[in-house]
């Protein structure tokens, strides 16, 4: 995929140059197809510089982090909240200790959604109160708050979402009220693509005193984040999105909430002493960083974050929104091919979800990997946003920074090789 | 890769033109199954007549959502087991078995399985033998039901695995 078709306005500069940093891109398959990577919502593939950092990380440096005091030990420990440090540099967060390693951003959800049940005092959820998300998150920010409120007795609220795919707000002023104390909602779409506006939300959840979690998986891969100037007291991503491994997410959140917040996990790490009949607890961020954390892991998320800074988001952001007018322009090509979502690329990231009449997404994404195109096809994890389109599954195809026009002619025409195939339309 | 290994004709043929499908009465168990990475989705209802070693399967009926494999699978497998003994649907069903977790090393009898040594070339695809399996571990557990003697009303939803 070296050879360009068109040069969009936008793109990244040197493209070809940001391609070579990723050595998986330059992968021949079956029948001697090059990879057409179009999957990177589902995950992205990861430059050179993470798999140095983490290799050399452990050639060099490995060693358990905070408890050893040999030499290893301390380089590990750099290593791994150097991690901290890059990640808290890149959202552009007030102070390292608001970074917290996780596992991926479900648990990172999870921890928050726990620790809320936990809580005694103003952030308690409990009966008669309400949490409130939208219809079109992943699974991953509905399921923990279904079992924070069947747990408590409070009730679960959603926003719909309207025929153009985006937040359907008209019941706002009934949504947020003063039972409510949780809003959690995504920024960017995995399914529609859809950007939402969380800081006005932010603001409004705040007017009743509510707080406020964004589910930014998609959003800090592909647009400059700003956790300050996002309103929200929570924002969670994974590592695995942002060129990073998998194994590690993030959960940021603002000091005065984290410090009323009861631990998650127990363990070694997390505590400030412990005797047989109590213990007391480290402070953030090692209060909700309970046993051995993904060490190497945070080396080479610090590495990715770094990598993605020196490109700059807002070029990333261009490249991405270029490639999906470009994409969305070819779709449209396709007869009987309906894009879900905003039809818009600046009012939605880089994962267009759609349909092809007649032809069931497994048997679009299985012809299209007989080509070499990676898509995913089913419900994405957002089954409700599926059911309010009438969809039970679509395919998805989602870029980065590393996805050329010429991947997605390519696609178009796999997709245009698959009616054929299916002698549909 | 050979996708016209996978797609075959007779696998286009049933679904594009599915057989037995729909609800129908009367039936003795009806039951759902997801396949749950997917979303893929079938009701399938099961009447039996006789017991023991006399059942008989004498009808079918199902409503499926899901990718060709999926519906071609349940179109082949009514075909399959409607007016058959319970003795030799299961044979039939446990030959369907055997030839889709065979990772395309078992040799498909076609006197036993007819159209259904099309699904051969799935066999080689490990993510679409849960599509092909779907509406077969459906018409298996709908039958358990019947011979446990559960009443017929629907409906748990089960994943297949």
């Amino acid at each position: 995929m070296t050879v360009e078709t068109v040069h969009l306005p936008g793109l990244l500069d040197g493209l070809d140059v940001i391609r070579d940093d990723f050595p998986i891109l330059s992968r021949t398959l079956a029948d001697g197809h090059p990879l057409v990577y179009l999957d990177s919502a589902n995950t992205s593939q990861k430059p050179q510089v993470v798999i140095d950092a983490m290799v050399d990380h452990l050639e060099r440096h490995n060693a358990n982090v905070a408890r050893a005091m040999h030499q290893l030990g301390a380089e590990s420990t750099a290593g791994f909240e150097g991690g901290r440090d890059k990640v808290a540099a890149f959202l552009n967060a007030p102070s390292r200790e608001e970074v917290i390693f996780t596992k991926n951003a479900s648990e990172a959800i999870n921890l928050v959604a726990n620790t809320l049940a936990w809580a005694r005092g103003p952030l308690q959820v409990g009966e008669g109160d309400e949490v409130l998300v939208t219809e079109m998150e992943h699974h991953s920010n509905i399921v923990p708050w279904q079992l924070l409120t069947e747990r408590t007795g409070a009730r679960l609220r959603w926003f719909g979402i309207t025929d153009d795919g985006l937040l359907d707000l008209s019941d706002i002023d009934e949504l947020i009220n003063e039972r409510t104390k949780v809003v959690s909602l995504t920024w960017v779409s995995n399914m529609l693509g859809t950007v939402n506006p969380v800081a006005e939300i932010a603001r409004r959840a705040h007017e009743v005193g509510a707080v406020v979690l964004l589910d930014a998986a998609q959003a800090v891969p592909q647009m400059p984040v700003d956790v300050q100037a996002s309103g929200a007291d929570f924002v969670v991503f994974t590592g695995h999105k942002v060129t990073g491994p998998t194994g590690i997410g993030v959960l940021w959140g603002r000091r005065e909430v984290l410090e009323q917040l009861p631990p998650f996990l127990g363990g070694g790490e997390m505590i400030a002493t412990v005797s047989m009949e109590r213990s007391t607890y480290a402070g953030i961020p090692h209060r909700f960083e309970a046993g051995t954390p993904p060490i190497v892991e945070a080396v080479g998320l610090g590495a990715a974050v770094d990598y993605l800074a020196a490109i700059g988001m807002h070029n990333v952001r261009a490249h991405e929104e270029a490639i999906t007018r470009y994409a969305l322009e070819g779709l449209a090509t396709v007869s009987g091919l309906t894009v879900l979502g905003p039809q818009q690329a600046e009012q939605r990231g880089g994962a267009i979800s759609f349909e092809i009449e007649g032809i069931h997404p497994h048997d679009v994404s299985q012809v299209l990997d007989s080509r070499g195109i990676a898509v995913r096809a089913g419900h994405h994890c957002a089954k409700p946003a599926h059911k309010r389109f009438g969809v039970q599954s679509s395919t998805r195809m989602s870029s980065y920074l590393y996805t050329t026009p010429g991947e997605i002619d390519a696609l178009v025409d796999g997709l245009e090789y698959t009616k054929k195939y299916f002698r549909a339309g | 890769m050979d996708l016209d290994a996978l797609y075959q004709e007779i696998i286009l043929d049933h679904y594009k033109n599915p057989h037995h499908a729909g609800l129908r009465d009367p039936f003795e168990a009806e039951v759902h199954h997801v396949n749950p990475t997917c979303g893929d989705e079938v009701t399938l209802r099961v009447h039996l007549s006789g017991a023991g070693a006399d059942a008989v399967v004498e009808d079918v009926s199902y409503d499926a959502e899901g990718c060709s494999i999926s519906q071609a699978a349940a179109s082949v497998m009514t075909d399959l087991v409607i007016g058959r003994s319970l003795t030799d649907a299961l044979a039939v069903h446990e030959s369907f078995l055997t030839l889709m977790q065979g990772r395309g090393g078992v040799e498909p009898d076609e006197d036993v399985l007819e159209d259904a040594i099309a699904f051969a070339g799935v066999a080689k695809f490990p993510a679409r033998v849960k599509c092909a399996l779907l509406s077969w571990m459906a018409w298996k557990d709908a039958t358990a039901r019947i011979v446990a003697g559960e009443t017929a009303v629907p409906t748990e939803t089960e994943e297949t695995r």
